[in-house]
């Protein structure tokens, strides 16, 4: 496994790490206990956090394999019956799997087509802001939203949008005309409902990354640039967008590597009984099954598929990136 | 940011338009994040009779405090906003407090078995056992129904520790040599000359880690049933979904008068405005704290 699929935590896989200890030291047990006795203090912090990863990270993983099995509470990890793959086909027979993969991978799509570009286009709006003081204040009151739950912005939606008071759904209907509509409960308009969610309250964050790498670009490479009679739009295409496509690229590897993320909270949050055939996801549907009906097992199955397919999709879209000439996440 | 936009100028005609444009674009972008926020905030103090016959104000008519009056008569919002006060210092402190400890020696290039740690990291962020094996853990371990539930399965985020890590690792390493000459050991450095130095990583990531607790609901949801251990976040929940019974919600049936949809306001308003107090605190760090370390070159 990589040791740098995080953006930008520098790489450090042992081939350029500084010499460490001597391989001598390593194998000879007591020179080995001389190191640890050495460290002692750094391996002491140390301990805390693995044992974290341990018991909430890894013990998880080690639970994965009841998805191969009946699992009964009462019997425990080890008590309960293997069933082999009996409820993956449950999961790929059933009839819930292709409207379980529509509705995710449809979310998916929308979400790169109208989300992944906003804070793009937003951070090269404010790039050419030329007073300080008016883009500054625009870039704080966008990042905002950022800060707030999903149950509030969920509530937010309602009040916005529901048949009741909804202000937004009395102005479109206005507009429009006709019924005052409850937006908030009809089908067609959940998924626009998510995605407006997600713009107004990632957008602005989103632009920090871009707004960082278009501070690092030359100013003499614009200076140049202009010498040579290049228009803005020019400059844009010529020197701008290259210089902010390492970061595009990472941020597109993270986002096809969530595609089967959609995102617990705010889907749940906005499921009502009427709209279930569009909203339901992997993610709630495990909640769903597992929690609410104490399907664990069938559950577990249904996570683990995820998981997987996250899996192909985080390392198909790197191994593209490097395809393509650029860097990759490792 | 340092930018000398002085030698970009441009005096075209098309470039002028496109200068007026784009502030115009981002006045209204500005507009439509804070325009919610503000209605609500209106909402809130406004009369349930204004609320229904008013599409949209800013300003209420008249003054009232009715929801909140309402909202702080019974127990369960108090409770509930205790609660959630209670589990964000908590939980902000050990979060802190744990990825700090475990970043640091992994900063350490000199540490045997280092790497191996890291990978241990880097897989979860690919890989993880996922909601129900991750609910069979805490249940095995006793801690549902309990507020720990809301702290523990969250208490590193592999992404910050793997941020700070590198932080850490661009700190000046002879300041370092120069306190162990002077005696101390890898807790005085860590304590005396690394922690001091990383004030605003701190600052940053409190904020983060505060952020996410007091705003979480997929662990209450998913840990609590007590109603007495209600965190903010579920009663925002439970008054404002559709077809809720607000009413019962917080305890308070003796009241004659209920306002049912400012409720719904003074809810929003009472579990974001806490958390939004702490932003322009740290705000100046963010961008700072978001980036370290995160320039590959």
């Amino acid at each position: 496994m990589a040791t740098d699929l995080v953006p930008g935590v520098a790489p450090d896989t042992p081939k350029t790490a500084r010499p460490r200890a001597p391989r001598v030291a390593r194998k000879n047990p007591a020179r080995r206990l001389a190191l640890l006795l050495r460290h002692r203090w750094l391996y002491l912090m140390l301990l805390p956090g693995v044992a974290y990863f341990l018991v909430f990270k890894y013990w998880p993983m080690y639970g994965l394999h009841i998805a191969f099995k009946d699992y009964i509470p009462f019997l425990g990890y080890s008590g309960s019956p293997w069933v082999g793959l009996k409820h993956f086909e449950e999961l790929f027979t059933g009839g819930d799997f292709g409207r379980l993969m529509a509705n995710t991978l449809i979310l998916a799509l929308l979400t790169i087509v109208f989300v992944f570009p906003a804070p793009i286009v937003v951070a090269l709006l404010l790039n050419e802001v030329r007073v300080s003081v008016l883009k500054r204040s625009v870039q704080s009151l966008i990042y905002i939203p950022h800060f707030l739950s999903w149950t509030i912005v969920a509530s937010l939606t309602y009040l916005l949008f529901s048949a009741d008071f909804g202000v937004l759904a009395g102005f479109i209907n206005d507009i429009v005309g006709g019924q005052r509509a409850d937006y908030v409960a009809q089908e067609e308009w959940f998924r626009p409902l998510i995605i407006l969610q997600l713009l107004w309250k990632q957008t602005g964050w989103g632009t920090i990354i871009y707004l960082a790498a278009l501070a690092s670009v030359d100013q003499q490479l614009y200076e140049a640039a202009r010498v040579d009679g290049a228009g803005r739009w020019r400059q844009l295409w010529h020197i701008t967008l290259p210089a902010i496509r390492p970061a595009i690229v990472v941020m597109a590897i993270l986002t096809s590597g969530n595609i089967m993320d959609t995102g617990f909270e705010q889907i749940w949050l906005m499921t009502t009984s009427l709209n279930r055939p569009v909203s339901e996801v992997f993610d709630t549907y495990v909640y769903y099954i597992g929690i609410t009906q104490g399907g664990f097992s069938y559950a577990t199955a249904v996570g683990l598929f995820k998981g997987v397919v996250g899996v192909f999709l985080i390392v198909g879209s790197n191994w593209l990136a490097k395809r393509l000439g650029q860097r990759g996440l490792y | 940011m340092k930018r000398t936009h002085s030698i970009r100028h441009y005096d075209s005609a098309s470039s002028r338009v496109f200068d007026v444009a784009n502030v115009l674009i981002l006045l209204s972008l500005a507009a439509i994040t804070l325009l919610p926020l503000l209605y609500v905030l209106a909402g809130s103090f406004a009369s349930e009779g204004e609320i229904d016959s008013r599409p949209f104000f800013l300003w209420p008519e008249r003054i009232v405090t009715d929801a909140y009056d309402y909202m702080f008569a019974g127990d369960t919002f108090i409770r509930a906003l205790l609660t959630t006060i209670g589990v964000t210092a908590v939980g902000t402190a050990i979060q802190v407090a744990l990825t700090l400890t475990m970043a640091y020696p992994l900063s350490k290039r000199h540490l045997p078995g280092r790497v191996f740690v890291i990978n241990l990291v880097v897989f979860t962020l690919v890989f993880s056992g996922g909601m129900i094996p991750t609910y069979l853990v805490v249940r095995e371990l006793g801690l549902l129904d309990s507020y720990w539930a809301l702290i523990l399965p969250l208490a590193i985020n592999p992404f910050y520790l793997l941020i700070v890590k590198s932080f850490f690792q661009e700190l000046p390493e002879a300041l370092e040599e120069a306190a162990r000459i002077d005696g101390c050991n890898e807790l005085g450095v860590f304590w005396r000359i690394v922690l001091p130095l990383s004030k605003p990583v701190i600052a940053t990531f409190s904020l983060f880690y505060a952020v996410a607790i007091w705003n979480d609901y997929m662990s209450p949801l998913l840990y609590i049933n007590d109603e007495d251990k209600w965190t903010l976040q579920v009663l925002v929940r439970q008054i404002t979904a559709p077809n809720a019974d607000s009413a019962n919600m917080l305890g308070t049936q003796s009241s004659a008068f209920f306002p049912e949809q400012g409720l719904k306001f003074a809810v929003i308003v009472l579990a974001t405005v806490p958390i939004l107090l702490v932003y322009p605190f740290l705000q100046k760090h963010f961008a700072k704290g978001v980036m370290i370390g995160s320039v590959k070159e």
